[in-house]
């Protein structure tokens, strides 16, 4: 078992595991609302089957978010 | 900049503040903030900036004030439904404090007029509702080298982080917009009003914090909260290589408004 940090939580996961795995793995509600920063760095889409993760890597999901005004 | 006794007076409080002091309170009397959007993050902004004595603060917004933006847009109160949300702001902001000199725009802020109004300006506070117009903001300061104060908020939820030259930027945390109409805005899915207070102080001051240098400011970190568990977490960015703006070889090198902007448009006419 390999730990990953999600959000800031531990979860413990099989590797090898992707981007696109955590993200069904997590049920992401709507995943085309989230951006992924893994470590801190900004993952493009394209690339979440292909970028694989590594023990103690951490995974944020950032939602957009756009309200303010009217 | 000589203060008045009521001037000194009304800034005690930031002057007693051994990081602001009368030097801080004079670098914030002298700055230009434009803020864009007098809405849900506009009006805390607004409020708190005027009451702080930022010298010239710029409004611009092209909606009239409605019932359903009292909830939340506290600059706003019931007489002045109907009204521009820049007039209707500028009034306040005067009776708050007479020293704010307040340039109203009663415009949208868009591609053609974005890099000649930011220029006027030292800091750009993002209080809009919609992603092709924070995108532009992004860009704009990002092109222009202005430093800026990115805020959105959605039903419970709030974010903001603040750019300076040099550090992420919007597009480096969300590198374009989502799928048009895939994310609602508060018009659609709502907000809880205090909300927009809480994301918007925490604007106001990060304004405050850069004009006076105190401490640290939000940047290269993406500031979320919960408001249902109170939950906030910093999540850091860094600024990135592969960024469609500011990377290395950056796509975008002139302004472009996305077409969800369009859409937003029409559906503004339509209101």
């Amino acid at each position: 078992m390999s730990t990953l940090k999600i959000n800031g939580n531990v979860q413990e996961v099989n590797l090898p595991t992707s981007v696109l795995d955590i993200i069904q793995l997590n049920n992401v509600f709507q995943p085309d609302m989230v951006s992924v920063q893994r470590n801190g760095e900004f993952v493009l889409k394209d690339d979440y089957s292909n970028t694989l993760l590594a023990d103690g890597d951490e995974v944020d999901f950032l939602y957009f978010m756009g309200g303010g005004s009217k | 900049m000589d203060f008045s006794e009521d001037q000194i007076q009304r800034y005690s409080r930031h002057i007693l503040l051994a990081e602001v002091g009368v030097e801080g309170q004079e670098k914030i009397n002298a700055a230009k903030v434009l803020i864009i959007g007098a809405g849900g993050l506009g009006a805390p902004i607004a409020l708190y900036l005027a009451a702080a004595g930022i010298g010239t603060i710029g409004l611009i917004d092209g909606d009239v004030v409605d019932l359903s933006n009292l909830q939340r847009q506290v600059i706003h109160f019931t007489e002045d439904v109907g009204r521009p949300k820049v007039l209707s702001a500028k009034d306040k902001i005067n009776q708050i404090n007479p020293d704010v000199n307040v340039i109203t725009y009663q415009e949208l802020f868009t591609a053609e007029n974005a890099l000649d109004l930011i220029k006027e300006y030292d800091f750009i506070v993002d209080g809009t509702d919609n992603f092709p117009v924070k995108f532009l903001i992004n860009d704009a300061c990002v092109l222009g080298k202005k430093p800026f104060s990115h805020g959105g908020i959605l039903r419970f939820e709030g974010q903001t982080f603040t750019y300076v030259p040099g550090s992420a930027c919007y597009r480096c945390f969300f590198y374009g917009p989502p799928p048009a109409n895939a994310v609602p805005t508060c018009s659609q899915a709502g907000v809880l009003g205090a909300i927009a207070g809480m994301l918007g102080t925490i604007q106001a001051a990060e304004v405050l914090k850069y004009f006076t240098g105190v401490g640290e400011l939000l940047t290269n970190r993406l500031l979320t909260f919960n408001a249902k568990t109170m939950e906030f977490r910093t999540i850091k960015g860094k600024h990135n290589h592969k960024c469609p703006i500011c990377g290395d070889e950056p796509i975008l090198t002139e302004l472009i408004e996305s077409e969800q902007a369009v859409c937003d448009l029409q559906n503004h006419k339509k209101q």
